[in-house]
């Protein structure tokens, strides 16, 4: 399956945002950075899926693992109930 | 010699000077085995995410250490041992950021609470708010009470959440 999203007209098509990590003045990925991190986690505290967030695949790694430091020194949550 | 960031957290009933001790004594062993603590940093009382060991609160600590691997185990084995040290964490790092940390520099702006900042949430939400807004719309005669009674239990729940993880 290949399909092209930006090559085919659509009524409802949305243009590809680019990851927010990329780019010149773009962020650093940092376990330390709460207030980073917190955006791209759920209100549960679940890790937001790149798919929603747009982040590349490598800087999802990088931003996934950040989250899982972060979680383990208690500064994020692991859940929220 | 290889650069690590060390963060550790102590116990909330030791007083500011005693953890100002404990990581005089970690930066010791450091110093001793030939390596080298680039930076210090004290984060404060900070509440923890969720209960370690039975506490809420802890002091946080950071060092940059410069050291071989040899002196950081060291400083680990010492932080098992006591009892005041919740937790650690060291992570190797290709260079040390300047100035301070993102902890540091979030501090200050903590109570303004600027959370508006969620616009790369995508289209999920999208189709769910316009099925939503339709109801309300279409029934305006008879069904008022129930959208109105709707919102106001979700921001009860939201606020006792918020309070019960603060």
């Amino acid at each position: 399956m290949n399909t092209h999203r930006t090559a085919t007209p659509r009524p409802f098509m949305r243009r590809r945002k680019s990851c927010p990590f990329s780019g010149k003045d773009a962020p650093k990925i940092d376990y330390k950075d709460v207030k980073l991190l917190a955006r791209f986690t759920s209100e549960r505290g679940k890790i937001v899926p790149s798919r929603i967030t747009a982040v590349s695949a490598k800087k999802q790694r990088e931003l996934s693992r950040a989250i899982k430091r972060a979680r383990f020194l208690a500064l994020m949550p692991y859940l929220m109930q | 010699m290889a650069l690590y960031e060390n963060v550790f957290i102590v116990r909330q009933d030791l007083s500011a000077q005693q953890v100002e001790d404990l990581t005089a004594q970690y930066s010791e062993i450091i110093t001793e085995a030939g390596g080298r603590v680039a930076k210090t940093e004290y984060w404060g009382l900070r509440t923890l995410a969720y209960k370690i060991k039975k506490n809420r609160k802890g002091h946080y600590v950071m060092l940059n250490i410069d050291s071989s691997s040899d002196a950081l185990q060291e400083v680990e084995r010492n932080m098992r041992l006591s009892e005041d040290i919740l937790r650690y964490m060291s992570i190797r790092v290709d260079e040390f950021e300047d100035g301070p940390s993102a902890v540091m520099r979030n501090k200050g702006s903590r109570d303004r609470g600027d959370r508006g900042d969620r616009g790369d949430r995508g289209d999920g939400g999208r189709p769910a708010t316009s099925s939503e807004a339709k109801p309300v719309a279409a029934a305006e005669a008879k069904p008022a009470e129930k959208p109105a009674e709707k919102p106001a239990e979700k921001s009860a729940e939201k606020s006792e959440s918020e309070g019960a993880s603060e």
